[in-house]
């Protein structure tokens, strides 16, 4: 075969690495980059609070309602039982973490894959998703979990299985809008044409093109999960062995009055923790998604 | 004529929606781990053995499934929720009971934030890059990150217990016996920190997203044609970018409805606010499964209230919705 | 005397453009009751320089230096109040894209009223609005002034613009490439009425635009801007048939003509793909509220391609042209007809079988940015066709490769992502994608129609050669019938859905028998300015 030439050639771009551009791009944001920093503490925290707090943040270790830094060693003071605050933050921080984490996961299984199949194959398939799923939408979320805690008993798995109940249907609607868009663009079509399955064509050529909206949704998605896993166990719907920040504001409810701080500290944790999160999700929005270069 | 048109369509819907939770409620019912008889009493061993058995021969509990099913769901359909053993009343009349002042607070902390939000949204937008722009973004990224039950306690703790300015529990005052302006009054007060606080986290969302939406908008064609009309920026602002900017916000405010409705648990639960939330609270504490059901899907009727209602100002908003082209 | 005088214009970029300036050192002068054209490819710097006029530049682009003399008064220097009032007043501006140019929640004829009450008029403004509507020749004013954009065509809402713009009657009107977004009848029309209004008003008119037909039909004089300079300036007669400047003479060689050329004797006998009766109907809406609407986007369309034939088919959008191409190749499941490529009937092919036969029938498609994957390289693309038919992996990626060259890119590509290429190199890949799978037919869908004309004159080039060189044959999908009558052998004219004439291009371009064919050459902007150097 011989070249075609005799034409205006025009220079190529330098090339560029994609993983040192998504570090510039999320480096511009400057919260975001405090939001990792504050997130991974927090995940350090957790990790080692077996080594920080050896025993049971569930143990008497003091007496009850010593305000903090009234006695050393116990800066965040003691509950209504003399349960060690600090304790209790360090260990609810692994409850909090792996809820988020876990039913954020389940929730992207049950999202994602009805979303592209409903968005790709439209017609019944997606009338039928998409119902299903505006059904969900209409139930109230919060009143759902509620109901599905308190009916299977409060469990981890329960917990998990409920926020991930409710948290799903944004994740088909996204994924949903996102895969009808792609699959107009040409690329499908040329991928069509050049013999492709369309089970291919959806996970290679569509869904990776898909990524950048779920991860920003899936990181504010945690977020989200770890207020709905504190505001049940608020409600004393957390597991019973588990201790848990929302648990440690419930209990602590009715003393508000006389300490304070027990509801405070906690309260400042999930605060600081969910903060984090949404910046670390604006951050991965401004470097996934920049507007389409075309210039 | 469009709106009568969508409003058939939605009511069809809603009575479809409204079912598939009947039919789901029985099914929540009978996966319970237990006795369904005893899940709809109640915990376990609380209610009596006669009462158990009149719930048996009720529900033919002892009948094939689809016949369960069909007694169930006829039952409600003839708004008969059951019966709360706890409560020693009818369902329907626990929640038609506490159903008014769930509907204020709802309906309260969403005018609220929704004027909040798109106020403040529309601010920032206006000023985007300056130190305002950046206050109101940080607030509201503080607010977004608040859970709401701690929002409500500290606002407790600060307001009334600290400052004493406003009270922090309950509908009203408690043996005042106020009548006519000076009720009206009373009940405002105690209404203000929990209306206030679960607006706040809706006030976040709705201003990130006319804020997001005041400036998507901003950069479109049209916008460059009334700028080239000669027409004011403020004329410009308010005429043409704002009521553009508006369509996704209700769109949003329509979804977000039911989180309203489920924060509704949480403050009501702090502020001893008597709604359908603190019921649940309650029937949560005694485990009073069918009184639970039954709140889940009266909320459930309430969300799809608000999706109407945001769907007929999205069709008087916009032309384009259901008109033929 | 100059009505407007810019001297020296220079609008600077942000940091970390392509380039400092985007306009730099631009002056003109536009006097009263004359129309002056700014030509240039995209990226000129020309609707900038427009916009810098206007007031409206983009929040990051602002003018650094340089003068524009209007009313004994320098507008660029003028505070934004006083610029304010001169908008829309003494100056007026229309633009390109007449979907998105007018506020889809508010009536037009409110829209036209709020020009009034930008400027304090007060009296009788809605006799105005509907004298204006009328002047701009959309029928029955009552019933625009009420209506929604959406409920406009294109061409109506463009109308609509003007009505606006022309309100207040201003002195110069702007147009930024106000009839590219339109169909070429509807681009006719438009430009008579631009042509008709600046006459009775003796408005002055700078228009800008990309497209030296359009030049030809509008302007007395020209100027043309190349990376935000002016290159070339002069009397619209001279700049178009004897240009000076070396870019300006390539602009003009590109520019497909309507000098139809020689084209090869089709060979009838061997048709490589037959079509039949085809058809193809959409329905929109349906459900339990909603009336059901039906359109019949393609009606009974028939006809042929021989091997190494170039076939164009020609239309307006909407006309069905580009549903043909893919129900031929069933990327739309067609409702009737048959389709037979070489003696193989396509349209009852089983899935497994219909992937083996497309192998023979590839496309290259209109938007050079939506026709690559950007998360898959180069060689990625090319070699997925050939991949999944079988060849190993080794082989298809040297043979992507070779493509490349074959194309006219360096075999370096093959390790690239989309996004490091322009536009029209983009469109070689895509061509280079099709060929990989050695296919006997392709269908090029608009695949010239996004790029600048010195880049589509290459691209002809390179589908013709490779015509010759492998004696393909090309389903030539386009809107402008110049580049039609440039490469295609016979050619097809569809309208609503219905084929109305096919025949040699000599034959449909110089002896039309169909009303709408005559009307379309009609249409062609500049047709009697080539016709002109045709005769000289």
């Amino acid at each position: 075969m011989s070249a075609v030439t005799g034409e205006e050639a025009e220079p190529l771009a330098a090339p560029t690495s994609p993983l040192k551009d998504f570090w510039k791009r999320f480096s511009r944001n400057r919260g975001a980059v405090v939001g990792l920093g504050v997130m991974v503490f927090v995940i350090i925290i957790a990790a080692l609070a077996p080594v920080l707090y050896p025993e049971s943040p569930w143990r008497m270790v003091q007496r009850p309602f010593l305000a903090p830094f009234q006695v050393p060693g116990f800066y965040l003071g003691t509950d209504t039982l003399g349960r060690d605050v600090a304790s209790g933050l360090v260990h609810g921080a692994r409850v909090s973490l792996i809820v988020g984490l876990i039913s954020t996961l389940v929730a992207l299984a049950i999202g994602v894959p009805l979303g592209a199949v409903a968005g790709y194959f439209g017609g019944l398939v997606d009338d039928a998703a998409m119902r299903f799923t505006e059904f969900f939408q209409t139930i109230p979320s919060f009143a759902l979990a509620i109901v599905l805690v308190a009916i299977f008993q409060p469990s981890l798995t329960s917990i998990v299985v409920a926020i991930a109940v409710v948290s799903w249907p944004p994740v088909a609607r996204l994924v949903r809008a996102e895969v009808m868009s792609l699959k107009r663009r040409e690329f499908v079509e040329a991928a069509r044409l050049a013999g492709l399955s369309n089970r291919t064509i959806l996970v290679r050529q569509v869904l990776p093109n898909a990524m950048s909206p779920i991860i920003v949704m899936a990181s504010l998605m945690v977020a989200t999960a770890i207020l709905l896993e504190s505001s049940l166990a608020f409600l004393g719907l957390g597991d019973p062995n588990i201790m848990s920040w929302g648990y440690m504001i419930g209990a602590s409810r009715t003393v508000i009055r006389t300490a304070w701080w027990l509801s405070f500290f906690p309260g400042v944790a999930i605060l600081i923790t969910v903060l984090a999160l949404n910046l670390i999700g604006e951050g991965l929005s401004d470097a996934l998604n920049p507007k389409l270069a075309r210039s | 004529m469009r709106i009568l048109t969508l409003l058939a369509s939605r009511l069809v819907k809603a009575a479809v929606v409204l079912l598939l939770i009947v039919i789901a409620n029985f099914m929540l019912i009978h996966a319970a781990p237990g006795d369904p008889a005893a899940v709809m009493a109640g915990e376990a061993g609380a209610a009596d053995e006669i009462f158990i058995q009149q719930l048996r021969e009720r529900f033919g509990l002892d009948q094939p499934f689809h016949v369960q099913l069909w007694t169930y769901v006829s039952g409600v359909l003839q708004f008969d929720l059951g019966y709360s053993y706890r409560q020693q009343a009818p369902v329907l009349d626990l929640i038609m009971d506490r159903l008014p002042a769930t509907l204020l607070l709802t309906m309260s902390a969403f005018v609220i934030s929704l004027t909040l939000g798109i106020l403040l949204g529309v601010i920032a937008a206006a000023r985007q890059g300056t130190w305002t722009d950046s206050a109101v973004t940080t607030l509201s990224l503080l607010f977004y990150a608040t859970p709401l039950y701690w929002v409500a306690l500290m606002a407790v703790l600060l307001f009334s217990v600290q400052l004493g300015w406003l009270p922090g529990f309950g509908f009203e005052t408690i043996g005042a016996d106020y009548t006519g302006l000076e009720k009206v009054v009373d009940v405002v007060r105690h209404l203000t920190l929990p209306a206030l606080t679960l607006g706040l986290f809706f006030t976040a969302i709705y201003m990130r997203m006319t804020r997001a939406s005041m400036l998507e908008v901003a950069s479109m064609d049209f916008v460059k044609t009334a700028r080239a009309k000669g027409l004011s920026p403020g004329r410009v602002q308010r005429r043409h970018i704002l009521r553009n900017a508006l369509l996704p916000v209700v769109t949003l405010a329509g979804l977000q409805a039911g989180q309203l409705v489920g924060g509704a648990v949480l403050t009501e639960t702090v502020f001893a606010w008597p709604g359908i939330g603190r019921l649940m609270f309650e029937a949560l504490a005694q485990r009073d499964y069918n009184l639970l059901l039954g709140i889940l899907l009266i909320s459930a009727a309430m969300v799809i209230l608000f999706n109407i209602i945001t769907d007929v100002i999205y069709t008087l908003i916009d032309p384009r919705i259901g008109a033929p082209t | 005397m100059a009505l407007l005088s810019l001297k020296n214009l220079c609008v600077s970029l942000p940091k970390g453009a392509d380039r400092t300036f985007a306009v730099e050192g631009v002056s003109f002068d536009l006097c009263a009751g004359e129309v002056l054209c700014v030509v240039g490819e995209s990226g000129s710097g020309k609707s900038m320089a427009a916009n810098a006029l206007m007031g409206l530049l983009p929040r990051d682009v602002a003018v650094t230096a340089g003068t524009a003399m209007f009313a004994e008064e320098d507008i660029l220097a003028l505070p934004e109040t006083a610029k304010q009032r001169l908008r829309g007043a003494r100056i007026a501006m229309i633009f390109q894209e007449p979907m998105t140019a007018l506020n889809p929640l508010m009536r037009i004829g409110e829209q036209i009223e709020e020009a009034f009450d930008a400027h304090g008029v007060h009296e009788g403004r809605h006799e105005k609005v509907l004298s204006l509507i009328h002047e701009v020749g959309l029928p029955d004013p009552a019933q625009i002034a009420r209506a929604y954009p959406f409920q406009l065509s294109g061409g109506q809402r463009q109308r609509a613009m003007i009505a606006m713009a022309l309100a207040l009657e201003p002195e110069v009107l702007i147009a930024d490439e106000p009839t590219t977004a339109l169909d070429v009848t509807t681009q006719a029309q438009i430009l008579a009425l631009i042509g008709k209004l600046r006459r009775e008003r003796g408005m002055a008119v700078l228009f800008i635009t990309h497209d030296f037909g359009v030049v030809a039909e509008v302007a007395d004089r020209v100027i043309v801007m190349r990376h935000g300079k002016v290159v070339e300036a002069g009397n619209a007669q001279t700049v178009l048939s004897a240009p000076e400047h070396p870019y300006t003479k390539r602009l003009l060689e590109a520019v497909p003509s309507d000098v139809v050329p020689d084209a090869k004797a089709a060979e009838q006998g061997d048709a490589l793909l037959l079509v039949e009766g085809l058809r193809k109907t959409f329905a929109t809406g349906g459900g339990l509220f909603r009336e059901k609407r039906v359109v019949n986007a393609v009606d009974d369309v028939s006809f042929s391609i021989g091997r190494g034939e170039i076939l164009g088919l020609v239309g307006e959008s909407g006309s069905g042209k580009s549903t043909v191409g893919r129900a031929v190749v069933r990327l739309l499941e067609p409702d009737g007809g048959t389709v037979a490529l070489g003696g193989q009937e396509l349209t009852t092919l089983s899935p497994q079988l219909l992937r083996q036969a497309r192998r023979r029938v590839q496309m290259v498609f209109q938007d050079p940015y939506a026709s690559l994957n950007p998360r898959i390289k180069v060689a990625g693309a090319i070699a997925q066709g050939p991949i999944a038919m079988g060849t190993p992996k080794k082989d298809a990626y040297a043979q992507a490769g070779q493509l490349l060259e074959t194309v006219g890119l360096d075999r370096g590509a093959a390790d690239r992502y989309p996004h490091e290429f322009s536009g029209g190199q983009r469109q070689r890949i895509g061509i280079a994608r099709a060929l990989a799978m050695r296919p006997e037919l392709i269908i090029a869908d608009e695949a010239v129609s996004a790029l600048d004309v010195s880049i589509q004159a290459q691209i002809l080039n390179l589908l013709r050669k490779l015509r010759d060189e492998f004696g393909l044959s090309l389903l030539f999908i386009t809107h402008d019938l110049r580049v039609a009558a440039q490469l295609c052998d016979r050619v097809a004219v569809m309208q609503k859905g219905k084929l109305v004439e096919v025949g040699p291009v000599q034959d449909v371009f110089l002896r039309p028998q169909h009303a709408y064919t005559k009307g379309l050459l009609a249409a062609v902007p500049g047709a009697r300015w080539r016709d002109a150097a045709v005769a000289a």
